[in-house]
């Protein structure tokens, strides 16, 4: 059994899960604005890691662990709302390229400031969970209280978000503001505080995510920490379906897997391609993304 | 009772409404009719907050509406379903009605059994996306959906639109009963002058944004000149 846990394998695959549920994360969180607001915020890996930043660096240094996940998430919050505010609610109705050409703009401009501010040295967050894999009869697991610690919270994450957008009153009207703002205007939604709250929550997954990131002893806190790590998760909100959050993690958590078997079988340089011919296939066969319920209409 | 004094409304240049004014008075049904570009859905958008007027007045029970958020003068009490019935075709029906319940004050699940029991088809079909109904299930949701508010005004926009003769009768009746059962104020928009004819109390004729006729619904209907000139319904 324990040579069987040790196997190249499930090393593999639990080392993938591991990566797998933080591009989930990204995805979910590119899911949140996509369902609640109709725009991809290319945006959605610097704003968190400005987020954390605050938190981290700047409020709290010597608070503790805990402490400083919660400001970084309300500083997530206050940093996703005030960016709705200011700078996308601008952007509703406008064409598709617009918000796309700003957020694109914004990180550029929120890893130039976080460079020019904090450097582009990573800072190490010391928390209290060790990123030593166990062992078992003398062999490495692949697994360490660290990425267990991780795989949990994301998880936790990814269930609270489900149940919101599934069984609550605010998360139907989230996904109806996105889907038909003025019919629900017409029914008392109040439209503009829905999008705005969009965002928030969004930049406040996203910070927990690039928290656990730049909690990573290999990883740390840096400018571009979450560039990679947004690119992967895009791809997995594209191929999963933006409108689906199950899909969000669940193609990120198979593309963590995949992408960690063809770094260790093929090459690691494959990976990337190997994501891009994901998301390639995956669009040509679903354009509308694997877990996108269809909506085909009977006439 | 809705009282609409003077009210002007335009897109850029184009003039849709030149200083209407009207009631629709409480309990009854008014219909707006009229052939396109009359300026009825324009009306319907002003009342319900959509768009603003360039002049006059929109009174809710003396309360003026001019100046509120659609979703203020939803939680009012002022019920619309727009002009292609406005459904989420993501929605399965009954998160459509949810929605419709958001600024309802009782309780959800005797709102739904209410709705169900009127709309048996609904209640089948429940768990279904609201893409998949036919055009006349559409519309039974969409007043459903409205419904289910409680209302005290009904904002109805072309609710025939598209449907067969007979799903429109039933359709008519519907509001009619509604309307008696409820005390409701409806306001029906629509092209099809002789089906809201038969159900309406009052009647107002719109030509090119302007008040032509506003009269009992049995004296205009009455009227065959008004019928030749407005309705295009010339024997």
């Amino acid at each position: 059994m324990d040579a069987f846990l040790t196997s190249r394998i499930i090393s593999d695959i639990l080392e993938g899960l591991t990566n797998g549920v933080i591009y989930g994360l990204v995805a979910l969180s590119l899911v949140l604005i996509w369902r609640s607001t109709g725009i991809l915020n290319f945006a959605q890996g610097a704003m968190p890691m400005f987020a954390t930043y605050l938190g981290m660096i700047v409020f709290a240094s010597y608070l503790g662990y805990w402490p400083l996940i919660g400001i970084s998430v309300v500083a997530g919050f206050a940093l996703g709302g005030v960016t709705e505010r200011v700078l996308v609610r601008h952007l509703y109705g406008k064409p598709e390229i617009n918000p796309i050409v700003v957020m694109v703009g914004f990180l550029i401009v929120l890893e130039a400031v976080a460079a020019a501010i904090w450097s582009t040295t990573p800072h190490g967050i010391p928390n209290p969970f060790s990123p030593v894999d166990w062992h078992l009869g003398g062999r490495p697991l692949a697994l360490s209280p660290f990425s267990v610690y991780e795989i949990a919270t994301a998880l936790v994450v990814m269930t609270l978000v489900a149940a919101l957008f599934r069984f609550t009153k605010l998360g139907l009207q989230l996904r109806a503001s996105a889907l038909a703002p003025e019919v629900s205007r017409l029914l008392g939604v109040r439209v503009s505080r829905m999008l705005t709250l969009g965002w928030v929550l969004s930049t406040g997954v996203g910070t927990i995510c690039t928290v656990l990131v730049a909690s990573n002893f290999f990883t740390g806190l840096n400018p571009q920490v979450m560039d990679g790590i947004f690119a992967f998760g895009f791809i997995a909100a594209a191929v999963g379906g933006l409108d689906s959050p199950v899909g969000a993690v669940v193609s990120g958590v198979t593309i963590g897997i995949i992408l960690q078997f063809v770094g260790d079988y093929v090459n690691s340089n494959a990976i990337i391609l190997t994501a891009l011919i994901i998301l390639i296939v995956s669009l040509m066969l679903r354009p509308n993304g694997i877990f996108t319920k269809s909506t085909a209409r009977r006439v | 009772m809705i009282e609409i004094e003077d009210l002007s409304v335009s897109y850029g240049a184009v003039q849709a409404l030149r200083s209407v004014s009207f009631r629709a008075e409480t309990g009854l049904i008014t219909a707006v009719l009229g052939s396109n570009g009359a300026g009825k859905t324009t009306l319907l958008r002003t009342i319900s907050g959509l768009k603003a007027p360039d002049a006059g007045k929109i009174t809710f029970d003396d309360r003026p509406l001019v100046g509120e958020k659609p979703e203020n003068i939803a939680r009012l009490g002022v019920g619309h379903v727009p002009e292609g019935r406005g459904v989420i075709s993501e929605f399965t029906v009954e998160e459509n009605l949810r929605l419709g319940a958001l600024v309802a004050k009782v309780d959800l699940g005797a709102g739904l059994d209410e709705q169900y029991a009127r709309f048996p088809v609904l209640g089948e079909r429940r768990k279904q996306h609201a893409a998949k109904l036919s055009g006349g299930e559409r519309q039974m949701l969409a007043m459903a959906r409205a419904l289910i508010a409680k209302p005290t005004v009904l904002l109805l926009d072309e609710p025939s639109l598209g449907l067969a003769p007979l799903v429109t009768s039933q359709l008519m009746h519907t509001i009619h009963d509604l309307c008696a059962a409820k005390d409701l104020t409806v306001i029906l928009v629509e092209q099809n002058a002789s089906s809201a004819l038969r159900i309406a109390d009052h009647a107002v004729i719109l030509h090119l944004g302007r008040v032509m006729a506003d009269d009992a619904a049995n004296l205009i209907a009455a009227d065959e000149n008004l019928h030749q000139y407005y309705l295009g319904m010339a024997e």
